[in-house]
Order: C-alpha cells, then structure tokens, then sequence
C-alpha cells in the first residue's frame, strides 16, 4: 500500500483580479514532512499556507488534506466547492501560526490555549486545562500561565500562539514567517520550539520563512516559489548546495548578501 | 493685606447675599422637581437598556445577517437616525392609535428614544466590531471557531472597550432628549419645571435648579462610564508596558 500525501495542492489557482497569485500549483506533502517555502515577496509563498488554512477562496484546482478534499466536498458524485460545514470538519486537521502572532489580548496565555479546546472541541475546563498547561510547559512558558499578551515579549507570545495552535490537536502545522515580527534575539527561541515539535511530535509542518539557515538544517525539503510557482524544489542539501535554476540562486545570493 | 482681605469677604458676602435673596424660597421648588427627575431617571436608564439592546441588534445584522435582515436594519438606522425625534415621538403617540394601537405614554416614551439612540448606536457597534484587526479573525478561523462562537467570544469582548466612550455621548445624549417627552403629558423633571414656571413665574430659580438637576445627572453617567471604560482598559492589557 502506498502512503497517500496529507496535503496535496491540485492545479491549485488563485487570483485578485487581475494578478495571478498562484499559477496551477501542485504540491504534495508526505505525512510528517517538513517543508520549507522560500522566495521573493509576491511569489505567492504565504497564499499557499492561506489557501490551505482555508483564509482564502480557491479560484481553480482542489486541496486535498488526509485524503479528503478540504476545498471542495462530495456531493452526486461530483466535487462541488465545501460549504461551512465541510470547512469546520476538515479544518479541524490544520493549524497555523501567524507572523503577527494574533492571541487573544483579553485573554491570559493559559485562556488562549483553552479557549478552542472548551469552544469548539468541547473539551471538559479541566481537560483542556490540562492540555494548555503541558503545551506551554512544552514552550518553555510554565511560569508564565496567567500573563497576558500585553505583558510577555514577542517571542513569548509567538510560542503562546504555537501551544494555541497545538492544543488543537492538528495533523498539519503551518508557520507563516513566524520569527519575521521578532527582535533578533528573540528569534533563537521561537525556532528551538520548532525544532522541538520537529522531533517530538508526529506533525507534518510547511512553513514559510526567511531563515535560510533554520530552512537547511530543520526541513526535509525546500521549496522555492517564483511568479506564483514552484520554481525549484529539493532536499535543502541541493537547493542551498548547487541550485538548478537561475532565480534561485539569485534569490539565495541576495539572502547571502543581507546577512 | 488686610485690606485685600476685606475686600475679598466683602464681594464673597454680597453674592452670597444676592444669591440667598434671589433663590430665597427655592427649596419649595425642589421636592416637585426631584419628583420630576426621578421620572427623567428612569426614561433614561430604560431607555439606555432598549438602546444597546436595538444598537448590538441592527449593528451587527447590518454586517453578518443574511440580506433580508441586513436591509431591516439598515432600514430602521436610517429612518431614526434621519427622522427627528421629536417626530418620531409624536407618531407613536398620536398616529399609531389611528391603526388601533395604543400604547402608554411611559411605554411610547422609552421606546421611542431607545429606538432613536438605538440607530446611532448602531453605527457604535458596527464602528468597534470593524476596528478589530482582521488577524484576530484569522485567529479564530484557525482554531477551527464558528463565526458566532469567535464574535461572542472573541471579537465583542475586544470591541466593547471601544465602545463605551461613544455609549457615554449618547446616553448623555438621551438623557438630555428624556425632555421631549414632556410634550407626550409625562410629568418629568422638563415638564414640571414648565408647570411651576407657569404658575409662580420664578422662572430664574426653577430653570437654574433644572439646569443644575441635569448636569448632576449627566455627571453621574460621565464618572461610571469612564470607571466602567478603565475597569475594561485593565481587564483587556493587564500590566501594558511589564
């Protein structure tokens, strides 16, 4: 039997307006894979995690995730686009973190990780209690249960916003530029608590991001997006190592530079 | 300094003196108007109540109801916001009895305001639930929430703070709109001013107490409005700033 992807884009287009964000993309993800997107701004790097977090409408193409359309459901035979019930069903498999963070700020860390178990997975306050306080034991925030947004440092909350994410239990984690927003030095942290996902959980995780370095050494595969399309893909060895297509190696030289 | 002394106890004690002798006999006044005030109170307050009540309905139907309710509440912000309120007052007490309908003027009084404030109001809500950044959405749409499950929870508790200083101006607003219901024959604070004007003619003292009388009440919802504003503040960013 062969292992099916959990997430596969198929022809997958989007537009606003006139400008074609991503051209008839198809990607396929393994379970437990970990894949880094990488590219110019404009390239449709971030659409792709957006598409798949269901944010944005699908122009053309379907997204299956675990086997399941996630765009579009059964109906007669036919694939017709998912309405709201479908959505929140399949939803369920995906998590995100945003580069902005996004918690709660009426709520403390420990709220924001509970909040969606109690709401929506209908989780006992105990149980999800429970949950939240593993997960951001898991982050390193065990002392920090009862702050607020407001009082911890960006990279704090980022990783309040990854046990968020978690405490929903997702098969598919996706990071958008998650470290973008931070000071420098708080930058070390939020990927050490990416790696540790990495190696502890069973996740399959696509991120975008701008460490090319945390790109080489975490992800079993990058990516490289260009006008909407993969432009080149492959283990990080021979992307980083001897890039076949021009724009990447540009790309990658101008990253170089920047450093 | 002596001097500046005598002159300062000599002035202090005429106006004193002139204010004694004009509002001589005022407190005859004040347990009729206080009667009135009380009716005022509770207008408002009742009032206050159908206007957050009408404002959070229209407001938000008028941004995620399906069209048919979206178009109701466009219609009733529009027709009260652009309709006087004295008008609108005067038709459900005198013209809605001619379709059969006949309703108390306490009853009129309270619902015709509440209505009126209600549609600014509205425009309060729709402004703050708007002004919440769009990422806290996607928040919600990631943790797999329903759209009704992240505005209750997620999204009015935000946009709540915003709110209340505009809830200030228009129940201060209301408060000072409670008169026209003097011309509906509800004896309020407006009403039995007019009355006792008309009968003793101490114009200058009776609308000097009314005048003080309302700003007392104003001041009242001013001072809880901007604690409730700071207890939601604190509640929201505990400890902005570490």
């Amino acid at each position: 039997m062969t292992v099916q992807p959990m997430v596969k884009f198929d022809g997958v287009t989007k537009r606003y307006g006139a400008l074609t964000v991503l051209d008839s993309l198809d990607l396929e993800i393994m379970p437990g894979e970990k894949v880094a997107v990488i590219g110019p701004s404009g390239s449709g790097k971030t659409t792709v995690l957006r598409m798949l977090m269901t944010l944005e409408k699908i122009n053309d193409g379907v997204i299956w995730v675990d086997g399941e359309p996630l765009t579009h459901m059964h109906k007669d035979g036919r694939l017709v686009l998912a309405d709201a019930a479908h959505l929140r069903r399949m939803r369920g498999k995906i998590g995100m973190v945003f580069q902005h963070f996004n918690l709660f700020p009426h709520m403390s860390a420990l709220k924001n990780c509970m909040e969606a178990p109690v709401t929506v997975l209908k989780l006992s306050k105990e149980e999800a209690r429970a949950r939240a306080v593993e997960l951001l034991e898991m982050v390193g925030l065990a002392d920090k249960l009862d702050h607020y947004p407001a009082q911890l440092s960006g990279g704090q909350q980022q990783r309040v916003a990854i046990a968020r994410a978690l405490a929903m239990r997702p098969k598919v984690m996706l990071f958008d530029e998650v470290t973008s927003a931070l000071d420098p030095e708080l930058v070390g942290e939020v990927l050490n608590v990416i790696r540790r996902l990495g190696s502890e959980l069973d996740l399959t995780m696509l991120m975008v991001t701008h460490q090319m370095g945390f790109a080489r050494e975490f992800a079993d595969r990058v990516c490289f997006f260009y006008g909407g399309k993969i432009a080149e893909q492959g283990p990080p060895e021979q992307i980083f190592g001897q890039a076949q297509n021009e724009r990447t190696r540009q790309f990658l030289s101008a990253c170089l530079e920047a450093i | 300094m002596v001097m500046r002394k005598l002159v300062v106890v000599a002035v202090v004690s005429f106006s004193a003196g002139l204010a004694v002798a004009s509002f001589a006999g005022f407190r005859e006044f004040i347990p009729g108007l206080l009667e009135g005030a009380l009716v005022t109170i509770q207008i408002t307050l009742a009032g206050a109540v159908v206007a957050v009540i009408c404002a959070t309905v229209a407001g938000l139907a008028k941004m995620y109801a399906p069209w048919p309710l979206r178009w109701l509440a466009v219609v009733y912000i529009e027709l009260f916001r652009g309709t006087s309120a004295l008008v609108q007052l005067f038709w459900l007490f005198f013209v809605l009895p001619l379709f059969g309908v006949t309703l108390a003027p306490m009853t009129v009084a309270i619902a015709a305001l509440g209505l009126n404030i209600g549609a600014y109001g509205a425009e309060v809500v729709r402004g703050a639930v708007a002004a919440v950044p769009r990422g806290q959405w996607e928040a919600t749409t990631a943790l797999n929430m329903s759209r009704t499950q992240a505005l209750r929870r997620i999204i009015l508790p935000q946009a709540f703070v915003a709110m209340i200083p505009p809830w200030g101006n228009l129940f201060i607003e209301l408060l000072k709109s409670t008169a026209l219901v003097s011309l509906i024959t509800i004896s309020d604070l407006a009403f039995r001013a007019q009355q006792m004007n008309q009968t003793t003619f101490r114009t200058l003292e009776i609308f000097t107490i009314v005048l003080v009388i309302y700003l007392a009440i104003a001041s009242i919802i001013t001072v809880g409005m901007r604690a409730l504003e700071q207890k939601a503040v604190g509640a929201m960013v505990r400890g902005r700033g570490h």
